[in-house]
């Protein structure tokens, strides 16, 4: 270590300002940083600072990805495997059930889902350099959290130029022309999966993504799925429901059933334990409702994520699930509400996605409201627009653009109050 | 009407290094100096000539922008020079210490007796005025004009403050002395707050011509802003004197003695000084005659003030005007390897106010603090730390973007009238994204004083 800290010793001049590497500066800096802690000391103001600096923040978030990325990684493997057991039910028939060739499955995720994250990172931090350069200034710590959130909201088998160009996209679009790290006005990874929504939606949406290995199973079988197999998502088939054809699992059901008879199917193959552990296909790190909520946990412990927008977030969700249950127009509506917080990416936005602090409301208060009416929004699309199964994305995108004027209302509130004081004294 | 406010936000930044509640004599300084610096936005004219012999309570130099604020030398000595800075600023006048001690002699009077004017005048021409600070804008007090209020906060939250209830002890008399003068200054009260939660001094409890209040808290419960604003808030077009309690004492004893009496007691503090006591010294001393001996090390930071919102002087700099504290700190010039100390350690050694540190773990701790930045300075990112550790209702936030972007009514709406750089101190020391927060305050405060005042 000392030795270490003696190259770090003599090669800081070198790069700093006159120095004969100073072009070099941005890379130095953000590698020099992350081993050692540089010796900058207070120059005004308070003499002694907090312990906390950016990179402990950030590290603690993607610490707190961590399980819902390995669950990823295993359940991404499941059901490339559950298919499998459909083409070739004598190889893998045994593998439909989820605990069945464990090792099988973990290399198969890892081997799809690796990919994508290295990517996601390659990209996103060369991007991030090319404006450190620009900047003169080394690298930034957002882009740490933004390149691992990308993969977790990406079906599995997303091309990975798709996801280079919708990560560069989104890190020069949607953060680097306002400024780079805490001027972004939506969500970075937001961004790249909104990209990709709108620009490739045939590889973000239908029923051909979401299992690993869907369209090769497709071409094997002769242009259609097996029999009985399904590649949709809970979301994706409870949508069916308010159309023509409503669809569980694979299974078409006859149009025209009662909303008890749909959901019963539903219930029974979007088994609400198996929702909150996991079980169930969606992008790579959605899926588990546990995994999640241990990441929040560690969040919520310490203090990085905003407890207001978590516990509102789920709220406003939950609240508008009921009131649909109380209009009950149809079977997507009938719902029990609940299912909606364990199905698809609300909770994965909820704790990951509402909580980034530079696209979220900025005041206390602000954050109560912005996470109860993202929650609320999320659900509203999801069951009033079916053509976008998922709503958690647009419901967050479209808060992080109303959160300054959540704060407006906020601080206008203040300004009111504190000119109160005056009148009354 | 005394009231009374708990505070539920701030901080206790607990540092190891507190003074021993024992008064002990400094050595007699060579070099005493008056600092401009510690008067924001002061250009001294200088009326004495390098040579020259000048008295105890002589004037030195008086405000350019307003010649009735005259700065009188603390001690009877020789005119030796002017240190200057950029642009020659003059950043300090110093004054040798001469062996005898010649004092300018006035009557006593018992300001009870005169007139506001007359007040005015005594402490204008005496080199008092300056002990007086004005609220909004957080500098000498202006004496065009006549304060709604004055307070006085009778204790220091801030880390290893010096115990005021111990500095006073005894000096009853005085106290009441200065108070009874400051009374005349102002139409409205005189606010005086003590701390709720401990034992105040008699001096202050037994406080006559004063309205008590009580506040606790964490820090910064003792400051006089967070005072004033929960007590007697700040409209736009208000003024508010501050001053703090040792200095009531000096204004008493010119009145009661008719002489400038530039003693002071101040806190040797911070884990790298030893014989951490009370030194009794003066007004602008030079800081070698009390840390030279007493410092552990040589790699240290020599604070006048305390750790939050002082100034780095160094061992031979000199005592600041307002100043009874001097804090000596390591230096944090080193390289922290990131899994044993630095951003992605254990984090034993540092104190925190977020839970990615476990020194929530360890309430009654003690920390080394060093004046490493603890790293790089950022955009703002993280979100609601400030507001955890500003107990004014005030967004803290907002208001310092407002002045980032110079936009001056927000600033106005936002609270900027009932600030001060040292109230945002902590927001300072929490800031995970190491922006210079007083600083911006303070850039906010010049802009409303340019273009607002």
């Amino acid at each position: 270590m000392k030795a270490l800290k003696k190259v770090i010793q003599n090669l800081d001049p070198k790069f700093e300002k006159g120095g004969k590497w100073e072009k070099m500066y941005p890379l130095y800096e953000s590698l020099s940083t992350f081993l050692f802690t540089p010796k900058h000391v207070t120059k005004k103001g308070a003499h002694i600072r907090d312990g906390v600096d950016l990179k402990r923040t950030m590290f603690m978030v993607v610490l707190a990805m961590i399980p819902a990325l390995l669950f990823g990684i295993y359940n991404t493997g499941h059901w490339h495997y559950e298919l499998q057991s459909y083409l070739n039910p004598e190889q893998f028939g045994a593998y439909s059930d989820y605990m069945t060739g464990f090792g099988d499955k973990l290399l198969y995720g890892v081997l799809q889902v690796l990919p994508i994250l290295i990517v996601s990172y390659g990209v996103g931090l060369g991007v991030e350099f090319i404006f450190g350069f620009m900047r003169g200034h080394g690298l930034h710590e957002g882009f740490l959290v933004s390149g691992m959130l990308i993969p977790l909201i990406m079906p599995a088998d997303v091309p990975l130029w798709m996801v280079g160009v919708a990560t560069a996209f989104a890190v020069v679009i949607g953060k680097e022309v306002f400024g780079g790290t805490g001027m972004n006005i939506v969500n970075v990874a937001l961004t790249a999966r909104a990209f990709l929504f709108f620009a490739y939606p045939t590889a973000m949406s239908g029923d051909k993504v979401w299992k690993s290995g869907t369209s090769d199973v497709i071409a094997q079988n002769g242009g259609v799925l097996p029999d009985g197999a399904s590649g949709a998502t809970a979301l994706g088939d409870i949508a069916s429901f308010v159309g023509d054809a409503p669809i569980v699992a694979g299974e078409a059901l006859k149009a025209g059933s009662s909303s008890a008879e749909l959901l019963q199917k539903f219930e029974g193959a979007y088994d609400p334990l198996h929702a909150i552990i996991g079980m169930i296909p969606g992008s790579v790190g959605e899926t588990s409702v546990i995994a999640i909520l241990l990441g929040a946990a560690l969040l919520l412990f310490t203090g990085v994520a905003s407890w207001r927008i978590i516990l509102s977030f789920f709220a406003g969700g939950f609240a508008i699930g009921l009131l649909m249950n109380l209009i009950g127009a149809n079977a997507y509506m009938d719902m029990p509400a609940y299912y909606h917080l364990i199905i698809g990416g609300f909770a994965f936005g909820a704790v990951f996605m509402a909580t980034d602090p530079v696209t979220a409301s900025q005041t206390q208060y602000g954050k109560l409201w912005y996470g109860f009416l993202g929650g609320g929004l999320a659900v509203l699309i999801r069951v009033l627009n079916p053509a976008y199964p998922e709503g958690v994305m647009l419901a967050i995108l479209f808060m992080n653009v109303m959160a300054p004027l959540i704060d407006h209302y906020v601080v206008q509130a203040n300004i009111s109050r504190r000119k109160k004081r005056f009148k009354t004294a | 009407m005394s009231k009374a406010v708990r505070l539920k936000k701030g901080l206790d930044i607990k540092l190891l290094g507190e003074a021993d509640q024992v008064k002990v004599d400094s050595k007699t300084p060579t070099m005493v100096a008056l600092k401009p610096s510690d008067f924001h936005g002061l250009i001294p004219k200088v009326i004495i000539k390098e040579g020259e012999k000048v008295k105890r309570g002589e004037v030195v130099f008086y405000d350019k922008y307003n010649k009735d604020v005259k700065f009188v030398s603390p001690v009877s000595g020789t005119f030796s020079e002017i240190i200057r800075g950029e642009k020659r600023r003059i950043l300090e006048v110093r004054i040798k210490v001469s062996d005898t001690d010649e004092v300018v002699q006035l009557d006593p009077v018992d300001p009870s007796s005169i007139s506001r004017e007359e007040v005015m005048k005594t402490m204008l021409e005496n080199g008092l005025w300056p002990f007086l600070k004005q609220r909004p804008l957080d500098k000498i007090a202006n004496p065009a004009v006549t304060p709604k209020a004055i307070f006085i906060s009778a204790f220091d939250s801030s880390p290893l403050a010096p115990d005021y209830d111990f500095i006073l002890h005894g000096q009853d008399q005085y106290f009441q002395h200065g108070l009874n003068a400051l009374s005349k200054l102002t139409d409205g009260k005189v606010n005086l707050t003590l701390n709720a939660k401990g034992a105040p001094d008699n001096a202050f409890v037994n406080a006559k011509n004063v309205t008590i209040n009580k506040i606790s808290g964490k820090h910064p419960a003792g400051n006089v802003g967070t005072q004033i604003h929960h007590f007697d808030p700040i409209d736009k077009g208000e003024f508010v004197f501050t001053i703090n309690p040792q200095d009531v004492v000096t204004i008493g004893k010119f009145f009661a003695e008719g002489r400038f009496d530039a003693s002071r007691i101040i806190a040797l503090t911070g884990s790298e000084a030893k014989n951490r006591k009370y030194y009794r010294t003066i007004i602008g001393t030079q800081l070698s005659s009390i840390v030279e001996g007493n410092l552990e090390q040589d790699n240290v930071r020599v604070i006048s003030g305390n750790a939050l919102t002082g100034e780095a002087v160094g061992k031979d700099g000199f005592l600041g005007f307002y100043d009874a504290q001097i804090t000596v700190l390591p230096e944090g010039d080193d390289y922290k390897f990131f899994l044993t100390k630095g951003w992605l350690g254990p984090g034993f050694d540092k104190y925190s106010s977020h839970r990615l540190f476990p020194t929530w773990l360890m309430p009654n701790k003690k920390y080394r603090l060093d004046t490493n930045l603890n790293g790089e300075e950022r955009g703002f990112v993280v979100t609601g730390e400030m507001e955890k550790v500003l107990p004014f209702d005030i967004l803290p936030l907002q208001l310092i973007k407002a002045i980032m972007v110079n936009d001056i009514d927000a600033m106005e709406e936002l609270g900027i009238y009932e600030v001060a750089p040292e109230d945002f101190a902590l927001c300072e020391y929490v800031c995970t994204s190491k922006i210079d927060i007083q600083e911006k305050i303070r850039e906010g405060l010049d802009v409303i004083e340019e273009e607002c005042m």
